[in-house]
């Protein structure tokens, strides 16, 4: 075979997403395009109260309505076991109701129907007698004394109270702060939001009466963790059991977890011998499926008078909902949210978390973010807000002034994090040359004179990802470690399988750019596989950005297995030693020898036909990899506003991201993830907003109320980039998918704070919507 | 109810309950699921097709009322020698990530270079301000539409 | 969420229409664009038993301006309003809004005559209807007749529209010369119901400001007209202070209520804030022309 001279399309190329070829044809296959023989389709009635007792269920009308093939109670899942299923934080969660409702919302029943519009009208037709309770809808209501207990399920549970955790050096920090000249600190609220992808949740189970096979399609970020669960819980032989993620439209954290309205449609489709589709509207989506954040923080800094950080606190409340369903590492209660040094080199920290019940739907899934680290960047680069206003230093100043040096990587913050490489100053620099940063200094002074309100915000976030290490890392017990499988066909091609799984990302262009790099196949020929548990390694999935840090290693590692024996393979055609072949760009020549050569097309053919002795046919491996720590991702936003004093309404002028996550694998496919999440940054700090009245209604369940911003809202970005690549990671990739959402909120925020500064205003919780602005101007006024 | 519909230049007929939305029409009964749906209160967009050229809300009609007239779903974009400028521009241009809105854009800015040869980068977020999408930050979606329009050939007369 | 089932009619003509709707009117709902009927169905807050199709029904979707008179077809979709060329030259407070109305899919649907025989307190035409005087013509099978703007919507989402008849033509002024309007609007993102939102209308003579529209989107239990600030403007200076005043009055005249879009205090301050603009605005467009 001839040698390729074409470049090969590895690491670093923008190349074309294979995924996109059946999306733009509109033949893509998401759950809903799904239909098996004899399908059925479920609806699910939802509890209007938040609490209540519930007294019975009648549901012979529903029943007799034709087309209505069966109405499933708690009552029906409890004689199977299955009323009640195990969280990912090692709690329980109702799937039907069979005592009380917790959350309004909450899953009552199911009726499965031969017509989804006839479950739709059956619904209407269950009678369900509540006796309702008084709601508990904040976390600091739910735990003063005499709080209505939630969980009246739970043996030996007297209160609210979910947990305490802290992390840290106490003492440390206290003394840090006796010697203090100035504390400055920050009470502030991350809201209730949701990441509420297009596409909803939903499944089809199937299993099959003649051979016990379960096949449950599932829009699920982590089919394989899904897998085990089921076996868990349903007591399912697990390997009868395959989950099948399709195409999946955008998750966010959002298709994690395992929903009761899956555990439903399974039992089902087992006691009715026939696949059962549940699909929930965006509605059930919005009110009871994952959501994010509403972490109640207080941050404390103790400084220098001249700017020099010397300790950090951190007290957290957060609002767990009805059942403690955090998707997060199990040993970490507060996810890895003691990073909240940031990129500062703080000698002191503490971090003290409590976890509370509330009625309100469960979850605390890592919504486009490593976990609740976006609490924790934002706490900070608030913090560092006020800080430089009482020190009356410039924002970026006291960040230059305290940022963790180039020199001082790996650096282990007093948290016990190890952060693999950075270059803060190096990503602010960038920042603040691409804006601009003096002349919008002047155009702000200027503007003040003339009475207008502009505003400059800067977030300088550290980002940790790549969950983890299985020393440390684990999610209901199983460690974090993902596979990659691969192997090179007769013909030079290639079939590559990952454990994690893509909603969006581009992976199975990006994985196979990195065998593309290692082997010197070029991407288009490599075929990459994920989402099938029958066909792929095991692994936790696709959240928190740790794909590439995660099975991006693992697919590095396993194309280096492969190569290695290409190189014996190559030895062999070439009748020399192995330790005389050299590799370059997926050609094997002889040292010294240059115009002998072999294309790793000559040697994957030879693999199959002309093998040297004692060796195996074939050219493949599995490499399960464990990363030896996280990956730290980080960069330098800074966002121009201006403020309408008369209306509080406030516009991005300019938003500039430098963000670097060491080495990019495809720049154009990083730039996407980057401009998503700052839009989402965009969406939380301006409108996005779950919350609830004083009797648990929840408020923000469509996208009416659930704001999503337009084209028309969102900023347009300006991005650039610094590369510091991670030392430990097999290509220096660190991972990129979040970062924008974790940092971004804070530069927006801290504009519209900075803007109104000469008015007095020290916070505004998000959303920042115009009439919170105003309203915090007038009160400023007042006082 | 008999309904026909010209779907992408074939006859197509269902028999169907008025209440049928016109976004199940064209799912169930006509077997084309590259049209998603994205919410239940008309806000997403998700479900866009072309009613006699101009961009509807799928979800948000009966199929009943499209008896008798011209829909344009994403799979009768693609045209007799290839890909339709809006599709090519989108891969070009990374204007998709999970692809769940990419339908309805699509539709959506092959209407709007239709009567806007040469759309602005304001021209466009306006035309796509009904249609939502969580994964890229339009920046690329809008990029697609107008390296679309700058490709295409001119209209004929 | 999917709708309960409904008998449907779709008549060709006025007089088939109009027929059913004497048959059936109680229990029936008029289908224009649906953009704000199809929803509320999915929701199941409105359950007709019957629809009746009026969108095949040929001209009620004519513009044009004869006799005095702009005559909008209730058929008219709020895109074609937003294109229209004489619209744009001599309604502005139409211009303005028309295209702030939803997003541009609903605008291809929606239509003028749906919206106001929805009678929402958030929709933007009513309050543009009330700026301008406009009528509206409303027939059944017994004959015809006209409801002015201001006695259209009793009460949220209550039109005196009675269930047999239906809303064919909206007949606006055609403005003097030295006229002027806008329509500014607070909405949160494009596609939302406005948070508040102000049509306004205004005439100059010899240079006194002649009549003033006044119309309040979002701000009470229908699109309210600011009578007591049109009344202080009638014959007023043109200038800051007759601005102020007419806002102060305006903001007085609102009855918004606290709900996730601002507090009360803060829409009353918006309704002054924007009708003080808007009314500048259209005085210069007026002092132009």
């Amino acid at each position: 075979m001839a040698t390729e001279t074409e470049e090969i399309r590895g690491i670093g190329h923008s190349v074309r997403r294979v995924e996109d070829d059946r999306f733009i044809r509109g033949v893509g296959n998401y759950i809903d395009d799904i239909h098996l023989p004899g399908m059925l389709h479920m609806a699910i009635l939802r509890s209007p109260y938040a609490h209540a007792n519930l007294k019975g269920i009648d549901a012979t009308r529903a029943q007799a309505l034709p087309g209505v093939i069966a109405v499933v109670t708690g009552e029906l899942m409890a004689q199977h076991n299955l009323a009640w299923m195990p969280t990912l934080s090692g709690d329980t969660q109702a799937v039907l109701v069979t005592d009380k409702v917790r959350f309004q919302g909450q899953e009552v029943a199911a009726v499965v129907a031969d017509d989804p519009y006839v479950a739709r009208d059956a619904l209407e037709l269950i009678d369900v007698d509540y006796d309702p309770l008084d709601a508990v809808t904040t976390p600091q209501q739910a735990l003063e004394d005499g709080a209505p207990l939630i969980r009246t399920d739970k043996e030996g549970q007297e209160n609210n109270h979910v947990y305490s955790w802290e992390t840290g050096d106490k003492e440390a920090t206290d003394n840090a702060f006796s010697q203090a000249d100035v504390v400055v600190s920050l009470d502030t609220f991350y809201p209730r939001s949701h990441p509420a992808p297009l596409e909803t949740c939903g499944c089809i189970a199937d299993i099959s009466p003649a051979t016990g096979q379960v096949t449950i399609y599932m829009t699920s970020q982590a089919p394989h963790a899904i897998r085990t669960v089921f076996a868990l819980v349903a007591g399912l032989p697990e390997e009868k059991i395959r989950i099948v993620s399709p195409d999946i439209g955008g998750g966010f954290g959002n298709k994690v977890p395992v929903y009761p309205g899956y555990v439903v449609a399974t039992a089902a489709s087992l006691l009715l011998g026939h696949p059962v589709k549940w699909i929930e509207d965006r509605s059930e989506n919005l009110i009871s499926t994952g959501f994010a954040r509403d972490y109640h923080m207080r941050g404390e800094m103790a400084l220098k008078k001249d700017g020099t950080m010397l300790g950090l606190r951190a007290s957290l409340l957060a609002d767990e909902g009805a059942f403690f369903a955090d998707a997060q590492p199990s040993k970490f209660k507060a996810g890895l949210f003691h990073i909240v040094s940031g990129s500062y080199d703080l000698p002191a920290t503490h971090v003290s978390a409590q976890g509370a019940y509330t009625n309100k739907a469960p979850g605390g899934v890592a919504y486009r973010c490593s976990f609740r680290v976006t609490e924790a960047s934002y706490l900070i680069e608030r913090l560092v807000q006020n800080a430089a206003n009482e020190l009356g230093m410039d924002p970026v100043d006291i960040r230059k002034k305290n940022f963790i040096d180039k020199e001082q990587f790996p650096y282990t913050s007093a948290t016990g994090f190890v952060y693999d490489s950075g270059d803060y100053h190096g990503a602010m620099d960038k920042a603040l040359g691409m804006i601009g940063y003096d002349e919008l200094r002047k155009e702000q002074a200027d503007a003040r004179a003339q009475g207008k309100l502009y505003g400059i915000g800067v977030a300088s976030f550290t980002e940790v990802v790549g969950a983890g290490p299985a020393k440390d890392y684990d999610i209901i017990g199983v460690k974090m470690n993902d596979g990659a499988e691969l192997r090179v066909h007769p013909t030079g091609k290639a079939i590559l399988k990952l454990s994690c799984q893509t909603q969006g990302q581009g992976h199975e262009t990006t994985f196979a750019q990195i065998v593309a790099g290692e082997l010197g196949i070029q991407p288009e020929h490599i075929k990459v596989m994920h989402g099938d548990t029958d066909n792929t390694p095991y692994g936790l999935g696709t959240y928190a950005s740790r794909s590439t840090p995660t099975s991006g290693a693992a697919t590095a590692m396993v194309a280096r297995r492969v190569r290695e024996k290409a190189m014996k393979l190559a030895a062999h055609l070439l009748e020399v030693a192995a330790e005389d072949i050299e590799y370059q760009a997926g050609t094997f020549s002889v040292r010294g020898a240059p115009d002998q050569v072999k294309t790793i097309q000559d040697v994957a053919f030879a693999a199959y036909t002309n093998y040297p002795e004692g060796m195996e046919a074939g050219l493949e491996g599995v490499y399960y990899y464990n990363p030896p720590n996280l990956t730290f991702p980080f960069g330098t936003y800074v966002v121009s506003v201006e403020v309408d004093p008369d209306t509080g309404v406030w516009n991005v002028r300019r938003m500039v991201a430098v963000d670097d996550c060491g080495v990019r694998i495809n720049p154009m496919i990083v730039e996407g993830q980057i401009t998503g999440g700052l839009t989402e940054g965009y969406a939380t700090a301006a409108m996005q907003l779950i919350t609830f009245d004083e009797l648990g209604n929840a408020i923000g369940t469509n996208f009416m109320d659930y704001l999503i911003p337009t084209a028309w809202e969102t900023p347009k970005f300006e991005l650039g980039e610094t590369v510091t690549p991670s030392p430990h990671h097999p290509i220096g990739a660190k991972g990129v998918g979040e970062s924008a959402t974790v940092g971004s909120p804070a530069a927006y925020v801290n504009a519209v704070i900075d803007a109104l500064q000469p008015l007095g205003v020290k916070n505004i919780d998000m959303p920042l919507t115009s009439a919170k602005v105003w309203e915090a101007i007038q009160a400023a006024k007042v006082s | 109810m008999e309904v026909k519909v010209n779907v992408n230049g074939t006859e197509r007929s269902a028999n169907v309950e008025p209440r049928q939305l016109l976004v199940h029409l064209i799912r169930e009964e006509f077997e084309l699921t590259g049209t998603h749906i994205g919410c239940d209160t008309s806000s997403c967009g998700a479900c866009t097709v072309l009613l006699d050229g101009q961009p509807v809300k799928s979800c948000t009609m009966f199929g009943v009322q499209a008896d008798g007239r011209e829909v344009t779903t994403v799979e009768g974009m693609m045209r007799a020698d290839g890909l339709h400028p809006v599709q090519a521009a989108f891969k070009e241009h990374h204007g998709l990530q999970c692809g769940f809105c990419t339908p309805a854009m699509m539709l959506v800015g092959a209407a709007l270079i239709e009567r806007n040869p040469n759309p602005s980068d304001e021209d466009v977020r306006w035309a796509i301000s009904g249609n939502l999408c969580r994964c890229t930050g339009y920046m690329n979606i809008v990029k697609a539409i107008q390296a679309a329009a700058a490709s295409a050939e001119p209209a004929t007369a | 969420m999917l709708p309960a089932p409904f008998e449907y009619d779709r008549p060709d003509t006025l007089d088939e229409a109009l027929q059913l709707l004497a048959e059936h009117g109680e229990d029936a709902k008029v289908l224009a664009g649906g953009q704000s009927l199809i929803p509320l169905m999915k929701l199941r807050f409105a359950a007709p038993g019957r629809l009746i199709d009026v969108n095949r029904i040929a001209g009620l979707d004519a513009i044009e301006e004869a006799d005095g008179f702009l005559r909008i077809g209730a058929l008219v979709r709020h895109n074609a309003l937003a294109a229209s060329d004489v619209i744009k030259e001599r309604y502005p407070t139409i211009a303005a809004a028309a295209p702030m109305i939803s997003d541009p899919i609903v605008r291809n649907l929606g239509t003028i005559g749906g919206s106001l025989a929805h009678a929402d307190p958030s929709g933007d035409l009513g309050s543009v209807m009330l700026a301008l005087e406009a009528t509206v013509v409303v027939r059944s099978k017994d004959g015809e007749r006209e409801i002015a703007a201001a006695d259209l919507a009793e009460g949220p989402f209550q039109s005196s529209i009675a269930p047999t008849e239906l809303l064919t033509e909206i007949r606006v002024p055609s403005p003097p010369a030295r006229s002027g309007g806008t329509y500014l609007k607070l909405e949160r993102k494009i596609g939302d119901f406005a948070t508040v939102a102000t049509a306004i209308f205004l005439t100059l003579e010899n240079g006194s400001v002649a009549r003033a529209g006044i119309g309040l989107t979002s701000v009470g239990l229908t699109n309210l007209k600011a009578d007591a600030a049109e009344a202080a403007l009638a014959g007023a200076s043109p200038g800051e202070d007759a601005w102020a005043e007419a806002g102060r009055l305006a903001a007085e005249a609102a009855q918004p209520a606290t709900d996730v879009r601002g507090s009360a205090d803060y829409k009353k301050h918006v309704v002054d804030v924007y009708v003080r603009r808007g009314l500048a605005a259209a005085a210069e467009m007026a002092g132009a022309a």
